[in-house]
């Protein structure tokens, strides 16, 4: 059984790993609605919550696979604000020398492995994760994060049914935002919820508010402890909401109205402020802390917009591990 | 005579000798276990008993599920080998191969890199027909981050294995069926075969045949039959198709004068345009004979046997592209 409860620290935690990703979030559209950047984002608002109380409850060195839509994940987990941003710009100074861009943002340091543009193909590469800390017997844990639009590619099915075979510690996090793309839920699956097609490999599997913070902390860290005790994997269902459209700045007339009413009075950052101040939290404690984010990201755009651009070198490095001939 | 071993079993040696040396190394792949079989093929035999079920891991047949876990364990500095038991259901792992395997070096500048054997078989001649017998490399040439082995004899197969596991990057490994029992004569313990080194594999003057794989034994046939018409034939195999040999190449032909690439891939839009189109640029001017190709019809491949005979490079035809090139006029 999860528990019910949350040790006030985590809470506090928590509470600022949703703040970094959602003040991160805010940061990045303004500089695309002012022009200061101009790229492909996928805004993360409505899913902040269910990152920061998930990745709360691993560790630094467990390993981390995301998607495109990965911005919360990489920053909940702890990737550095001044690289992440460096590299959303397609900086020199960016986690990946401004070559991967937002889609591809890596960071070895904080476990971030892959970040793939390509929906459902981080699940096999857990595996193999997983797999190397299974044979090493080092304890960690691999956390993949995907949408509800990614468990109906092969590679879901392939990867779980491989994962609890060798009962590999690895956590598949579905973060059930409602849209795969602009397709509804209901337009691309025929079953109720994704946690079901967890019984069909002989998995654990869990389903959870991910906006209720103490649910989806203690549900995640149930299966992260199964997970690193040898037990096995789980999946883990946590419906959010996808609050914008599929890409900044693009159409999303598709998302009915009442949805969106929907959406807007489950918001999860209201909903968490509230549960910090039924913990006794201050208003001022709160805003010191959004302050000090706020702070952090201002300084990351700054690095950002001063980091240089990659010269047309580094088309011939990394490519393999010698560099290619000019 | 000295000790000689199939390739087979200088396949086997060098993956065994590459475990005994380092715990990162593990091979994944539909019945390679030893309660399996140690393989369609009979690759892995032995080795689940001196290493463990954790190293040697039979799959369920999910290529993309190899493929990604291979790609997941490299990227934490283990060498895995993935064995893709025909090199048609690579197809079925192409996002793992050319999305995440090749790129994941560059698309991260540098910060992760995926030291990966993907192990596969093909050949054309034993009537598995069209969907188990093609050779595709042309396919992952054309990606940049991968690289493309396949030996033509056994100690190579030896030694190229241990390069390519060693390799800090993905690396594609082509086995031919029809390869599997020839012999070489025993290279010994520990034999590397650089990657991205061609071997001269017989000296001529008069034309110079850029091949690889199974037909090296073809070309090395016809270089001794044109040898007896006094046309002196040197056969280069490159054992590393990409990024090939190109300088061992050049400075054959341009030594020669004269060149036929041949491979048992399709004709079309085939690694031999590359070579042939390469030579044109370097060599314009010093070539006495255009560059021609030699390789599979443009059809899937055919089982009647007859069929097949019918697809493949036939041997009259290179002795022929041979002899065009050395009587040409202009």
């Amino acid at each position: 059984m999860t528990e019910t409860t949350i040790d006030r620290e985590k809470l506090r935690d928590i509470y600022t790993r949703t703040m970094r990703v959602a003040r991160a979030d805010e940061k990045f559209r303004s500089l695309l609605m002012t022009g200061k950047l101009a790229v492909i984002y996928y805004t993360v608002r409505g899913q902040e919550l269910v990152s920061a109380a998930a990745m709360a409850a691993l560790e630094q060195d467990d390993y981390l696979v995301t998607t495109y839509r990965g911005q919360h994940d990489q920053i909940a987990k702890g990737v550095p604000l001044n690289p992440l941003f460096a590299e959303i710009a397609g900086k020199v100074g960016g986690t990946c020398r401004g070559k991967g861009g937002s889609m591809h943002i890596t960071h070895p340091e904080t476990g971030v492995m892959v970040t793939t543009g390509v929906v459902g193909s981080g699940l096999p590469i857990a595996n193999g994760l997983a797999l190397a800390s299974q044979n090493r017997g080092d304890g960690k844990v691999t956390m993949v994060c995907f949408g509800d639009g990614a468990t109906n590619i092969g590679a879901f099915h392939e990867a779980m049914n491989m994962a609890q075979l060798w009962k590999l510690p690895v956590i598949f996090l579905c973060q059930n935002n409602r849209y795969g793309e602009h397709t509804a839920f209901a337009d691309h699956t025929k079953v109720d919820s994704i946690v079901t097609r967890a019984k069909a490999y002989g998995m654990a599997g869990a389903h959870v508010d991910g906006n209720d913070a103490i649910a989806m902390y203690n549900t995640t860290k149930a299966a992260v402890d199964r997970a690193r005790a040898g037990e096995g994997p789980t999946l883990i269902e946590a419906m959010c909401y996808r609050m914008m459209g599929h890409f900044f700045g693009s159409d999303f007339s598709y998302m009915p109205k009442e949805h969106l009413a929907e959406m807007a009075a489950e918001d999860p950052l209201p909903r968490l402020r509230q549960l910090m101040l039924d913990h006794q939290f201050t208003e001022a404690e709160l805003d010191a802390i959004v302050a000090d984010l706020d702070a952090q990201m201002d300084a990351a755009a700054e690095f950002a917009a001063n980091s240089p651009l990659p010269g047309p070198e580094e088309i011939r490095k990394d490519v393999f591990e010698e560099e290619i001939a000019a | 005579m000295s000790a000689q071993i199939t390739m087979t079993q200088a396949i086997n040696r060098a993956i065994d000798e590459a475990m005994a040396e380092d715990e990162g190394v593990i091979l994944l792949g539909e019945d390679v276990a030893a309660k399996q079989g140690g393989g369609v093929f009979k690759i892995s035999s032995g080795l689940t008993e001196k290493y463990g079920e954790h190293r040697i891991r039979a799959t369920p047949i999910s290529e993309t599920a190899i493929v990604g876990a291979c790609v997941g364990a490299a990227l934490t500095g283990f060498r895995p080998i993935a064995e893709i038991m025909l090199m048609n259901f690579v197809t079925v792992a192409m996002d793992q191969i050319v999305n995440h395997a090749a790129k994941l070096r560059f698309m991260s500048g540098g910060q992760t890199n995926v030291p990966l054997v993907i192990r596969t078989t093909t050949g054309v001649g034993v009537g598995f027909g069209g969907q188990h017998s093609d050779m595709l490399e042309a396919w992952f040439a054309h990606v940049p981050g991968l690289k493309i082995v396949t030996p033509s004899n056994a100690a190579d197969a030896q030694g190229l294995m241990r390069a390519a596991i060693a390799c800090n990057d993905p690396v594609i490994f082509i086995e031919n069926i029809l390869c599997y029992g020839l012999k070489s004569d025993d290279p010994g313990a520990n034999h590397f075969v650089p990657l991205g080194k061609a071997a001269v594999a017989r000296e001529g003057s008069d034309c110079t045949i850029v091949t690889y794989g199974r037909t090296v034994l073809d070309a090395l046939e016809i270089a001794g039959k044109l040898a007896e018409e006094g046309i002196s034939v040197e056969v280069i195999d490159l054992r590393t198709i990409a990024p090939y040999d190109e300088a061992t190449v050049t400075a054959s032909v341009e030594k020669t004068g004269r060149a036929v690439v041949l491979h048992e891939a399709v004709k079309q839009y085939g690694t031999g345009a590359e070579i042939a189109s390469r030579l044109g640029e370097k060599l314009f001017g010093k070539l006495k004979a255009p560059v021609t190709r030699i390789g599979g019809a443009f059809s899937a491949v055919p089982m009647a046997n007859a069929l097949e005979q019918a697809w493949i490079p036939n041997k009259d035809a290179i002795a022929d592209a041979v002899r065009t090139a050395v009587n040409w006029k202009g």
